[in-house]
């Protein structure tokens, strides 16, 4: 389609448009994150690093920061575990219900979390309470590893129907038995799979808000629920901004992660 | 064989190398022990809850002790439906989701078209990523970002004070622009996938018979585009419908349905979830007709 020069001019704005509404608000977090002052009016009076240190010494921000960390890292590997299972069970089986289980593995992440967090929370309740066993950071790690497995299998699955079975064949025509093949042979193929999967894993669990508020024991606050805790509160509003800053500075390793990943299975995955 | 024969029964390997012979003959014992463990958590933990929570959006709540009566009743779901509040505040929620869904639509169009057609090639793989990237910024970080631009004298004011005209506030207005905003890049992706693989070809043809840009968008790249926005919509759709937490943030006193299930729940656990149910039927049923474009597949 050969597009008047009109067209075009007018589709680059649009497209500057939409980007700059896209980044706008994050590169806002940012500038505001330096505000002296504790309204969001804009703009602001000047500019001050003073609420970075003061955030820096916030007892109540850490310590989420490090809940959230240890939610992320158990659900993730949880969800590596069973997602794999998974994985290998639909993409190297046939079986009855394997549709199903395609499925089932999607649910937890298609209904709405609130669904989702009110139906484990009333199962914890019925069956843990009886057992002298409260909601906590375990019943997080369980309530988040459950719409991890998603994102591992989908990862996993996607890499397994790439790669034939010959090559697992292969391995066992010289010698090896299944366990050699796995680790020898399986295992390299899938890592770099496992890898994106994971941390797919633990940025999803390390984000999620509405499954913790239901999974979470009192005294037990993520960071999400920190910041919602936290973002009415005119007193906190500094604080606030910074934490919020700090999340938009840091969604940047995961791109580098993922960019360098892709860059190497590009060139390493010639076995 | 020999081998075999000599190290068996020779510690560990030898145990190993057996047990992975007994698997390698057995296929249907490799796929029960890959599979206990996913379907224990999955069908028995997650299901199973789900299952127990929508048996008992049958059961009712004694109004006086607040406790579960578990009588078979189907006193919540007509409550549900013969009261004004809750009918109006499900058909809202649906608006939402429809809106947010239509604005996503039309403002990833141009982007994508622009990233996947016109864009020079070498920048192209850089644009993708740059609609990436605010997906692994946090959510609620974002819809943060929305709060201190519609706040009072925030920046959505500041900008539109020379043009005589204040910000929307918070309120319903808010709410859907910041669902945009959340969702717009699942939308952005699937379009942008679908035009890059878009057949040149066909364009040319198109052209050739005689079209100009607009009819050719409309009888030749539109519909081919379609089963992809249906793809996007699925998430843009069923992600607002489910949306409570940016209500609350943004949202004034505008209440969704995922508002009614949460003050719900410490009083009528009954209520709540006969109130769930209206989401995941909503979503049930919009998959089912998204199917019929062929989006499930393109996802």
């Amino acid at each position: 389609m050969q597009l008047s020069r009109t067209a075009r001019i007018a589709l680059r704005a649009a497209a500057a448009l939409g980007f700059a509404v896209i980044y706008v608000p994050l590169l806002l977090v940012l500038v505001n994150s330096l505000n002296p002052d504790r309204s969001a009016s804009w703009p602001p009076p000047g500019l001050t690093t003073h609420w970075w240190s003061v955030a820096w010494h916030n007892s109540g921000a850490r310590a989420a920061l490090w809940t959230s960390v240890e939610a992320g890292l158990g659900a993730t590997a949880i969800a590596l575990v069973l997602g794999t299972l998974v994985a290998f069970a639909v993409a190297r089986h046939r079986f009855f219900g394997r549709d199903a289980i395609s499925f089932v593995v999607v649910l937890p992440i298609a209904l709405p979390g609130i669904v989702t967090g009110i139906a484990l929370n009333s199962a914890f309740s019925t069956v843990l309470e009886p057992l002298g066993v409260g909601l906590g950071l375990f019943t997080v790690v369980v309530g988040h590893a459950t719409f991890c497995i998603v994102v591992v299998f989908n990862n996993v699955a996607a890499r397994l129907r790439r790669t034939s079975g010959s090559y697992e064949e292969a391995a066992a025509d010289l010698g090896a038995h299944t366990f050699r093949a796995f680790a020898d042979i399986t295992f390299p193929l899938v890592r770099s799979a496992l890898f994106a999967g994971g941390l797919l894993a633990f940025a999803l669990s390390f984000d999620e808000i509405v499954v913790t508020t239901f999974t979470a024991g009192p005294g037990v606050e993520t960071l999400p629920i920190w910041i919602f805790d936290n973002m009415t509160r005119p007193q906190q509003a500094p604080v606030v901004n910074v934490v919020a800053a700090v999340l938009v500075l840091l969604s940047v390793v995961p791109i580098y992660i993922a960019q360098r990943l892709s860059a190497d299975t590009a060139t390493g995955s010639r076995v | 064989m020999t081998v075999v024969a000599q190290t068996a029964g020779q510690g560990p390997r030898a145990t190993a190398r057996r047990l992975a012979g007994a698997l390698h003959r057995r296929p249907r014992l490799r796929l029960a022990l890959l599979l206990t463990a996913p379907l224990l958590w999955l069908a028995v933990l997650y299901l199973g809850s789900l299952a127990v929570l929508f048996v008992s959006a049958f059961w009712t709540t004694d109004s006086f002790t607040s406790e579960v009566v578990k009588v078979w009743s189907a006193d919540n779901f007509h409550t549900l439906f013969t009261t004004p509040v809750y009918r109006q505040v499900i058909l809202r929620s649906v608006g939402v989701a429809l809106a947010v869904t239509a604005l996503c639509v039309v403002i990833a169009f141009p982007v994508a078209f622009y990233t996947a057609r016109v864009a020079r090639p070498r920048w192209r793989p850089l644009l993708v990523v740059a609609i990436l990237t605010p997906l692994w910024a946090s959510y609620l970080v974002k819809v943060y970002a929305w709060r201190l631009i519609l706040s009072q004298g925030g920046l959505c004011d500041w900008m539109l004070e020379p043009l005589g005209l204040s910000g929307p506030g918070f309120g319903l207005p808010a709410t859907v622009l910041t669902l945009t905003y959340l969702w717009l890049p699942y939308m952005i992706l699937p379009v942008h996938t679908a035009l890059a693989q878009f057949p040149a070809n066909l364009l040319d043809a198109s052209a050739d018979l005689g079209a100009r840009p607009g009819r050719t968008f409309r009888s030749v790249v539109a519909p081919m585009v379609l089963p992809s926005v249906a793809a996007g919509s699925i998430f843009t759709f069923s992600l607002s419908l489910g949306d409570y937490i940016t209500v609350q943030i943004v949202g004034g006193k505008t209440q969704l349905i995922g508002n009614l299930v949460y003050s719900n729940i410490e009083l009528d656990l009954p209520m709540a979830a006969a109130l769930g149910t209206v989401p995941v039927v909503v979503i049930v049923l919009y998959l089912l007709a998204m199917r019929r474009t062929g989006a499930l597949s393109s996802i």
